[in-house]
């Protein structure tokens, strides 16, 4: 799968949940939402080889 | 997590309220949610006219939208900053503005160009009052003066921003670390007018968390600008942010306790309003009101040119 999160990308090709992806990234699944060729999933959704991932960082500064 | 209204795959898990909700249960949740928050804090009524502040980021736009969709009269606001920051922040935003407003029959979109009405952008003050690397607190001054200045002129009611309580709970968080109690003071979901030339302003998202009105922006298909504020960088209240969210992280909640029960113990009395305030007086130039004994801090921005 491709993953995008802001500047950055990554190829998986594992079948893993959302929250295993987010804590390989290092990221708090408090601090993103997940999309998953298009449509928003939950941290307990698969995401597998093929997949587009999109994750979107949802704090924001000023 | 299934949605806890219909059973399907829930989209979004919402740890704080222990509550999964689908991509058709969410935005109607988010919707009722808004609509008490409204009512709760009595921030405006059917009748009146709001003109909301749009940044063209995710948090205005899904204010306007659930504005307009629960059948308010909302305009939209765009101040035009001129803010490049390399690669065209203010043009990208304003076009996610206007294609918003384009998109919505019902939505009417007033932009206010900085430059054009005043001689310079916020770089270009920033850069005369020798601030070019942190112009916020000049950003944050025009902003205001501007919200407040196209709200009384145009006649509206009540002007709302798209603060979130991560917001909240961030500039509570500052706030609380160098007890600046007039700050407190001043921090609630509502402010009413003064009746001496400040418009009544209202936070109605401010019970939802970022991620929250992120979530309904994407479920909405609502196209924002995803890019930080090139001046956002190093922001304190960024920093604040982070560091509530891993709080979060090990503690769900914590956040959403921070900041109501906060304004709880506002409400309870605490940080009443301070009688001995310095006393407002209309600015000589622009006539907004100012503690400053001449001109306001906007007007003087102007002066040494």
């Amino acid at each position: 799968m491709h993953i995008v999160y802001r500047d950055k990308e990554w190829f998986v090709d594992q079948e893993m949940t959302v929250n295993r992806m987010l804590k390989y990234l290092k990221l708090l699944p408090e601090s993103v939402l997940v999309v998953r060729n298009g449509q928003l999933i939950a941290e307990d959704q698969k995401v597998q080889p093929g997949d587009e991932i999109k994750i979107v960082s949802v704090i924001s500064g000023g | 997590m299934r949605c806890r209204r219909c059973d399907n795959p829930g989209v979004i898990n919402m740890r704080q309220h222990k509550l999964s909700l689908c991509a058709v249960h969410f935005p109607e949740w988010f919707l009722e949610r808004t609509q008490r928050a409204i009512k709760k804090y009595a921030m405006f009524a059917r009748a009146e006219r709001i003109l909301v502040a749009v940044s063209g980021g995710k948090d205005s736009l899904a204010l306007w939208d659930v504005l307009l969709t629960l059948g308010y009269q909302a305009d939209g606001l765009y101040i035009d900053l001129g803010i490049d920051g390399g690669f065209g922040y203010s043009t990208l935003s304003k076009a996610k503005a206007v294609a918003f407003a384009d998109r919505h029959p019902a939505a009417h979109l007033i932009v206010v160009d900085i430059c054009q009405l005043y001689g310079e952008n916020v770089p270009q003050v920033a850069q005369r009052r020798h601030r070019p690397q942190r112009p916020c607190s000049i950003c944050g001054l025009i902003k205001r003066h501007e919200m407040n200045r196209v709200a009384l002129e145009g006649g509206y009611d009540v002007l709302a921003t798209g603060h979130n309580l991560d917001d909240e709970a961030a500039t509570l968080f500052g706030n609380v670390l160098h007890w600046q109690v007039e700050y407190l003071r001043h921090q609630f979901p509502v402010l009413p007018a003064d009746g001496q030339g400040l418009a009544r302003k209202v936070k109605p998202f401010c019970r939802f968390y970022e991620r929250e009105t992120a979530a309904y922006t994407l479920i909405r298909g609502i196209d924002y600008i995803e890019a930080e504020c090139p001046h956002a960088a190093g922001a304190t209240s960024l920093a604040h942010k982070e560091t509530l969210t891993r709080m979060e992280h090990d503690s769900p909640g914590t956040k959403m306790h921070f900041y109501t029960n906060f304004l709880k113990v506002k409400e309870a009395g605490l940080f009443a309003a301070d009688e001995t305030a310095p006393e407002l007086h209309p600015c000589p130039q622009c006539g907004q009101p100012t503690t400053a004994p001449n001109l306001c801090n906007f007007c003087r921005l102007w002066e040494t040119k």
